[in-house]
């Protein structure tokens, strides 16, 4: 165990004040959060926000500029080479030995961080037997989702304390990508804190809690239920027989605040006491519309982070 | 010429039992479907159902194995400089080179589709208006955010009118407010009568969609109107039709 003081057990992650700049771009601006241990904690916004450049900070690739970061109370500088035998880390891009079959990558790893494969079997046993029927075929061989599998159980081969998962579901499809988020849920119920990012809105429900980001700065961090929570004004879903003309109509209604699509419906910001269902309704019949449908809805975390980012 | 259909053809894709091989592997299995002009049709599967390879033949890239298949009226199988002329392409990888201006990529695109430099010049001004661009005519499209960049790479991909655009997974990645404005941009585009074919990951975006199908191990597993497919399969949601179909694949490989 480590000596270092103000040193709390139950805390995976701990990041403070951490900043980044390319040059004049400033990649990360003040990041700071906390992760504690068994947490699924998802750092959630699109490409470009400075997800990458966060975790590449934290499993001890790159320098911050500013700012500390600690992983199972060890400093990311100074005790650089204690956090790399402990964490376990699947980059964004596909970072396997293309050249090498399925089995030899994973025995590679298990080799590198002095264990084998039969000793952590147990962890990545379901989902290595899923890819286990092609174990030797080479890795560039394999399909996108199969990639994805071995990539996963080679970052966890030697039994990691602490998970950094860099967009494992991007460009992934919807069924693929729940079964992925089904195998994260198993690894927390062993113990392992798990830092994941995806620019899939949706995905934040299955998070403990989750951070949006977005332009290198953290928009909120919460719990998905309180971030929705929190959400400023009323929002109603509004549907008709017309959606394109529908977006246009509502966007020039003086009530409305914001209009977005949103799959089959429109979701609509309105402050609280603002709309009246009768009135719009009336409203949009004198615009042409027909099966008009208007009613209040729970805002989702993709409507929050929306609402955040154009603070 | 070379015109099998007139260009006024109401269909803009046809394919007729289209296959595709690799060795044993039947990437594209017998796919059988038409896309009208001024159409947003929805391109769906999971990864591995043959969606790429499909729309490679569709590009003229590829050349099927069996069947055949009319793009703006040229045969993918003996037309394909004929079909590559006539339609855009745009993916969530390959856009716009990052180290030229956006004039200058346009202005590249432009000429490779055979406009003239006057036409080039005149439409650049009017889409620099439309897209609130103005200011960023003279930057490198590497310093743009990526929901530019993506916004700007569909406007190119469109910028020669071609009858037909594919877009390949346009919107992953970015913000989701970007991302609806990209989609009014395809409404748009549709409007003015370019057929728009299109694949995704978010199945709120099919949803947008006039008509959508969905591969399944190679085959087109189901192909209507997003709210027909729902009522066909008693789902809430595209994601749950979705899941209902793809759940289906046997395919080993994916």
């Amino acid at each position: 165990m480590n000596n270092n003081q103000n040193t709390n057990p139950d805390i995976s992650i701990h990041c403070e004040s951490i900043s980044k700049n390319y040059k004049k771009i400033e990649a990360l601006k003040n990041i700071s959060f906390e992760v504690e241990r068994g947490e699924i904690f998802g750092i959630i916004g699109p490409d470009g926000a400075g997800k990458t450049t966060l975790f590449r900070i934290l499993t001890t690739l790159i320098l911050a500029n500013n700012g500390t970061a600690k992983i199972d109370g060890f400093d990311v500088v100074k005790d650089y080479k204690e956090i790399r035998k402990r964490v376990g880390y699947m980059p964004g891009r596909f970072s396997l030995y293309q050249d090498l079959t399925v089995e030899e990558n994973l025995n590679f790893f298990a080799t590198v961080f002095n264990t084998t494969i039969e000793e952590n079997y147990e962890l990545v046993k379901d989902i290595y037997q899923q890819i286990e029927p092609f174990k030797k075929r080479r890795a560039g061989k394999l399909s996108g989702g199969m990639k994805q599998k071995l990539a996963l159980s080679c970052a966890l081969i030697h039994k990691p304390s602490v998970l950094f998962l860099d967009e494992p579901t991007t460009g992934v499809d919807p069924v693929s990508r729940k079964e992925f988020w089904g195998m994260l849920k198993k690894l927390k119920a062993q113990g392992i804190t798990i830092l994941v990012s995806t620019p899939y809105m949706d995905e934040a429900s299955l998070c403990d809690r989750i951070a949006l980001i977005q332009n290198g700065e953290f928009l909120t961090i919460d719990t998905p239920k309180s971030i929705v929570s929190q959400y400023e004004n009323k929002l109603w879903a509004i549907q008709s027989d017309k959606m394109h003309k529908l977006l246009i109509d509502l966007r020039a209604n003086e009530i409305t605040k914001n209009c977005f699509a949103f799959g089959d419906k429109h979701h609509v910001s309105v402050e609280n006491g603002k709309l009246i269902v009768d009135d719009l309704h009336e409203y949009l019949i004198k615009n042409g519309h027909k099966n008009i449908k208007i009613f209040e809805i729970e805002p989702t975390v993709e409507d929050c982070f929306m609402q955040l980012s154009q603070k | 010429m070379e015109n099998i259909i007139q260009h006024n053809s109401a269909k803009v894709i046809i394919a007729e039992n289209l296959t595709k091989k690799f060795g044993s592997f039947t990437a594209v299995d017998n796919i059988s479907f038409e896309v009208e002009r001024g159409e947003i049709f929805g391109f769906l599967g999971a990864n591995g159902a043959g969606k790429t390879t499909a729309m490679r033949m569709l590009c003229g890239l590829s050349i099927p194995s069996a069947g055949k298949g009319l793009v703006a009226n040229y045969d993918i199988k003996t037309q394909t400089e004929l079909v590559k002329k006539n339609i855009g392409y745009m993916s969530q990888k390959f856009s716009l080179y990052d180290d030229l201006k956006v004039w200058e990529n346009i202005e590249l695109f432009g000429g490779i589709y055979g406009m003239k430099d006057k036409e080039i010049k005149q439409k650049t001004d009017e889409l620099m208006k439309v897209l609130n661009f103005e200011d960023e005519r003279d930057k490198l499209v590497g310093s743009l955010p990526l929901g530019f960049k993506q916004k700007l790479a569909f406007s190119v991909s469109i910028f020669h009118n071609p009858q037909v655009v594919f877009l390949d997974e346009p919107t992953g990645g970015v913000d989701p407010i970007t991302r609806r404005q990209f989609w009014e941009l395809i409404y748009d585009a549709a409007t003015r009568g370019i057929t728009v074919f299109v694949t995704t990951h978010y199945m709120d975006e099919a949803e947008y969609c006039d008509r959508v199908s969905i591969m399944v191990d190679g085959k087109i597993e189901a192909l209507d109107s997003p709210k027909n497919l729902k009522k066909q399969l008693n789902a809430k949601n595209m994601d749950e039709v979705f899941q209902q179909l793809a759940r289906k694949s046997t395919r080993k490989a994916d």
